[in-house]
């Protein structure tokens, strides 16, 4: 009894495979591009053709990028020796908006998860310990999530590291900016102790 | 509109599926069984309720009944283990166990508690306990008995004849040991050895306190948890992913202490 056309419903399928889009966004997306008009819905079938064919995973830190080496790498101004190991390319952009790091990253694509058999060889492990072996690298700073998963991988990565002598450390953990002391979690409130600074 | 109906709850976080911009789904073993509810936000640094819904912090939650998913509301946690954020093979231990129990344990099946304080009591072993191991074995069999899978181990399963101290065998298929002489001609069976069958028949009937003294010869160990580990993968008819991922862990652990490269490593030019 739908009364949808196929090449409508057809995008419905494809936009409610999106993470976070449920079937409701997804017709109402779709809707929306019914009525916006060609020009816009072309330009958008010209943005998502190039998506894969003009990008590139990065060679040296795998992260996502319209050139290998990406920018970063092939920054010469960048501190080669600093490297920072996030979870995702999206972690990268944080990172780089707070202005405060000047190294370059390693992207994992992932945290170690063993309930869905992520491990080192699912992870961009490899290539991490291949420009750690290369001898420029001086410090690594992990930066992955503050979760079980997040440990977990950064534990592995420091037992990893460890033969090659180079300085590992966790992003500080603690408390939310804005945040209220009554509503920490324990084990939050317990991080934030024991990782105080000086005055 | 259907009235909003809120209840309370404790629960254990098993899983977490990250869901939208910033929500999780979370599946739940509470008291009353298993189930899913989403935790809206808990993705942002900001959220009040991240840190309570760690996953397998033992929580108590306010939660609101939603159309498709319930809705938690608050969240407060009585009881997080550390111990699985600073070990790497207790973590996984955990995980293991909490992936048989989202295979095993059906959705808001109420059993009175028994899964929900088995697997508190296995995380209170991981935390406290020198030897992890042995509580995952007693978690594995109380678990398989609480599903109706218990092996049996007393007597024959094929001829129902007492089982002898001795090398007998075990049958995945058949779900428990077989005497020597059923087991010697059956096909897709393994030789267990006496030191084994008894661990195995212990720890099926004992309480997790009353196994904490237990001491275990690693060869013995490794036999029984290989044992058990078949069975359960004949019993989800599929393999345990934990269990995968414990067995290259602990090749790497070992690799890693020994100051040898890992699997992750790559072939190093001698200098
Ligand atoms: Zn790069
Ligand atoms: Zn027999």
């Amino acid at each position: 009894m739908s009364a949808t056309p196929k090449s409508v419903q057809r995008l419905i399928d494809a936009l409610g495979r999106l993470p976070g889009v449920g079937p409701k966004t997804a017709s109402r997306l779709t809707y929306y591009l019914l009525r916006a008009g060609a020009a816009e819905t072309e330009a958008l079938a010209e943005a998502l053709s190039q998506l894969h064919k003009s990008t590139v995973l990065c060679s040296v830190c795998c992260n996502i990028s319209e050139q290998d080496p990406c920018e970063v790498c092939s920054d010469a101004a960048r501190d080669h020796e600093t490297l920072c190991v996030v979870e995702a390319p999206l972690d990268v952009l944080a990172i780089e908006q707070t202005g405060q790091f000047k190294g370059l990253y390693h992207v994992l694509h992932g945290h170690i998860s063993p309930m869905e058999r992520v491990g080192p060889d699912e992870l961009r492990m490899r290539e991490l310990v291949r420009r750690v072996e290369g001898g420029q690298v001086r410090e690594v700073i992990v930066a992955t999530n503050p979760t079980l998963e997040g440990d977990a991988t950064a534990m592995y990565l420091s037992r990893l590291l460890e033969p090659y002598g180079v300085l590992i450390s966790r992003l500080a953990l603690g408390l939310p900016r804005g945040g209220d002391l009554e509503y920490a979690d324990r084990v939050t409130l317990a991080e934030a102790l024991s990782g105080r600074r000086k005055l | 509109m259907p009235q909003e109906r809120l209840y309370r709850t404790e629960a254990i976080v098993l899983r977490q599926t990250d869901f939208g911009e910033a929500d999780r789904i979370l599946s739940l073993l509470t008291p009353r069984g298993k189930f899913s509810a989403i935790a809206k936000g808990v993705r942002r640094p900001t959220s009040r309720k991240a840190g309570h819904l760690e996953l397998f912090a033992r929580t108590n939650l306010l939660v609101a009944r939603g159309r498709n998913l319930d809705i938690i509301t608050q969240a407060e946690a009585s009881e997080a283990f550390e111990s699985l954020k600073t070990d790497l093979l207790r973590f996984t231990y955990a995980c293991y166990a909490a992936e048989l129990i989202e295979r095993l344990a059906q959705e808001e099946e109420d059993d009175g508690g028994a899964l929900f304080e088995l697997l508190l009591g296995l995380l209170r072993w991981l935390e406290r306990e020198r030897d992890p191991a042995v509580g995952l074995r007693h978690f594995e069999l109380r678990l398989l008995d609480g599903a109706g899978y218990a092996p049996q181990l007393f007597t024959c399963v094929s001829c129902a004849k007492a089982i002898t101290e001795q090398v007998n065998y075990f049958s995945a298929e058949q779900g428990g040991l077989l005497c020597t002489e059923c087991g010697a001609s059956a096909a897709g069976v393994r030789a267990v050895s006496v030191n084994a069958q008894k661990v195995l028949r212990y720890l099926q009937k004992r309480e997790v306190v009353e196994v904490r003294a237990l001491w275990l010869a690693p060869a013995t160990h490794a036999e029984v948890e290989s044992v058990l580990l078949d069975y359960i993968e004949h019993v989800l008819e599929r393999e345990v992913k934990s269990a995968t991922f414990l067995r290259r862990l602990r090749l790497d652990l070992q690799r890693l202490a020994a100051g040898e490269q890992s699997s992750a490593s790559v072939e190093r030019p001698k200098t």
